[in-house]
């Protein structure tokens, strides 16, 4: 008798929380499809009386959206393949391999953790401009390269690796580097899949750093063009909303298709957000 | 020997690259934040002086730094216990036996984090929007008055507040989920059998279970919540009457608005003193209370 009620408050409450998260985002969804000016009405519309792509149309032919979405891509991608080559050999040779100040070495990395970013922002910004890398790709990849988060990251998952599989390659006159390719790589894929995720989202969402290095609205990501735009068109609620759809579908469908491995970096991770 | 060699080989590359991007410009900001680096000496590095300590000076004489910090002190001490409780609120119902369909859920309510700061604020500009948002329209029908939620200098915080609690409750839910799986089962079937009721059981079964991870939240929380930039540059641009200018929107605007880099450098690392010295506080009251 008393089950019922509270299996329902439970459950009710669950449903009131999903729909305080999400109903933002699918009111930006149904405001990007409605006309110019539909949205600033009292009492605000929720649904689009004719559903209308002028919005999409506007960003893509006249706001260059198409080229800043290019440009996300494209930096979120090659940040993910070099955080993959740089982070993955670190983070196995920290957890597998011996040499003389590694520990030492780990200690410093995870002493940094304390520092905030935004520390290194300045002199790093100076630093590229004396070799023109400000204004350039270059700038914003440079530091998302390696990071300790990524090399803790795998260094926590390659520890599971049973030395006996490695001591075996090495009996057998296999090299680090072949021992690395054929057995550890494909160990490690697991955890290669949350690298690669939690980098492009962090990539594709990272707002400060492109905003200080890009200047040229050519080079704009997503997040600088949205911020940039905003201050434009204060009144277009439809075309902001568009662009916030944009902006933010990616990354929502690429985490729904790999919320696993996300999760597992997230708890993995929680020494560091 | 030859594995020795291997392994520095191995770590070379992100070391290389850790040291000269991050490790270097960290000791640069330092020696930069005692040099009067500006506008001119942007244009000719001969324009520029050692001033020692004088940038720290200025700031701790400077009324608006003095309000970013206020500022960034009122987003952290009000926001970060409101994302806990909505955390561990959210985690308890996601943990809950009588819970249904909880794949769903925990995917809806994990989804505003990993969406973009920067269009979830835009978003969030339009929500709460005087005349024509969402949040004073459902204000509106319980009868509330509409709150000019980004326009006052007394709601831009508290409106920012609630879109971090928003966007980032989901993040610890994940964690405290976590946490409570740990907790043996045996120690609430015994709370049960003794007669305890829900609320005793949150408090002395739950609660204790979970201090550790309590504590590993708000440290990252507090960390987190130092840093807010991205809020105030989308919603209001540090305004209305600088309510909102954050610690970093006001090096942002040092640096890179007004070209004072040695002085926004001194900024960042005054920022991170504060930071360094939460975290210490916290871990000694932890300790004293021997929870680690």
């Amino acid at each position: 008798m008393k089950r019922l009620p509270a299996s329902l408050v439970v459950n009710a409450l669950l449903a009131l929380a999903a729909a305080v998260a999400l109903l933002p985002l699918l009111w930006m969804l149904s405001v990007s499809f409605m006309r110019p000016g539909e949205a600033d009405s009292f009492p605000p519309p929720f649904l689009p009386r004719a559903p209308s792509l002028a919005a999409y149309k506007e960003l893509f032919a006249h706001q260059g959206v198409g080229r800043d979405f290019a440009n996300s891509l494209f930096l979120a991608s090659a940040a993910t393949a070099l955080s993959l080559l740089f982070n993955v050999t670190a983070g196995y040779a920290f957890a597998k391999l011996r040499f003389a100040g590694r520990d030492r070495v780990f200690q410093i990395l995870l002493g940094a953790l304390v520092i905030p970013g935004q520390v290194a922002m300045i002199p790093l910004f100076l630093m590229l401009k004396t070799v023109g890398l400000v204004n350039n790709f270059g700038g914003v990849l440079i530091p998302a390269a390696a990071g300790v988060f990524g090399i803790f990251l795998v260094r926590q998952y390659a520890l599971s690796i049973p030395d006996e599989l490695l001591e075996a390659a090495r009996v057998d006159g296999a090299s680090e580097f072949r021992i690395f390719r054929s057995i550890v790589l494909p160990a490690l894929r697991p955890i290669l899949v949350t690298l690669a995720t939690f980098t492009f989202l962090a990539t594709w969402n990272d707002f400060m750093w492109p905003l200080i290095v890009l200047s040229d609205d050519r080079l704009y990501t997503l997040p600088v063009a949205l911020a940039s735009l905003s201050r434009e068109h204060v009144q277009d609620a439809e075309l902001m909303m568009a662009g916030a759809v944009v902006t933010v579908l990616p990354v929502l469908l690429l985490f729904i298709a790999l919320q696993r491995y996300y999760i597992r970096g997230l708890l993995a991770g929680s020494v560091k957000g | 020997m030859k594995r020795d060699r291997a392994g520095w080989i191995f770590v070379a590359p992100a070391m290389t690259i850790i040291g000269l991007f991050f490790f270097l410009p960290v000791a640069a900001a330092f020696v930069l934040s005692l040099t009067d680096f500006d506008i001119y000496a942007l244009a000719d590095l001969g324009n520029l002086r050692f001033v020692g300590l004088r940038n720290y000076g200025e700031l701790l004489a400077n009324p608006l730094f003095w309000q970013a910090v206020a500022n960034t002190l009122y987003f952290v001490v009000v926001g970060v216990p409101l994302s806990i409780a909505a955390s561990l609120g959210a985690a308890l119902l996601l943990e809950s036996r009588l819970a249904r369909f909880k794949g769903f859920f925990r995917t809806a309510l994990f989804a505003p984090v990993v969406t973009t700061l920067v269009a979830v604020a835009v978003i969030w500009r339009y929500l709460l929007h005087t005349r024509y948002g969402l949040i004073n329209y459902g204000l509106g029908e319980i009868g509330v008055r509409p709150v000019d939620w980004l326009g006052d200098p007394h709601w831009a915080m508290p409106a920012i507040i609630l879109f971090a609690v928003w966007k980032n409750f989901g993040y610890n839910m994940i964690i405290f989920v976590a946490g409570l799986q740990t907790i043996p089962e045996d120690l609430y079937e015994a709370a049960r059998i003794d007669g305890a009721s829900a609320l005793r059981r949150f408090w002395h079964v739950t609660l204790p279970g979970l201090a550790p991870v309590v504590l590993l939240v708000s440290l990252l929380t507090i960390a987190g919540y130092l840093q807010l930039f991205a809020e105030p540059y989308v919603m209001t641009q540090g305004g209305p009457a600088q309510s909102t200018v954050s610690i970093l929107y006001f090096m942002y605007e040092q640096g890179f608005k007004w070209w004072s880099l040695g002085m926004a450098s001194a900024v960042a690392f005054l920022l991170f003193a504060m930071m360094l010295a939460v975290t210490v506080i916290q871990l000694a009251i932890a300790r004293r209370r021997g929870m680690l």
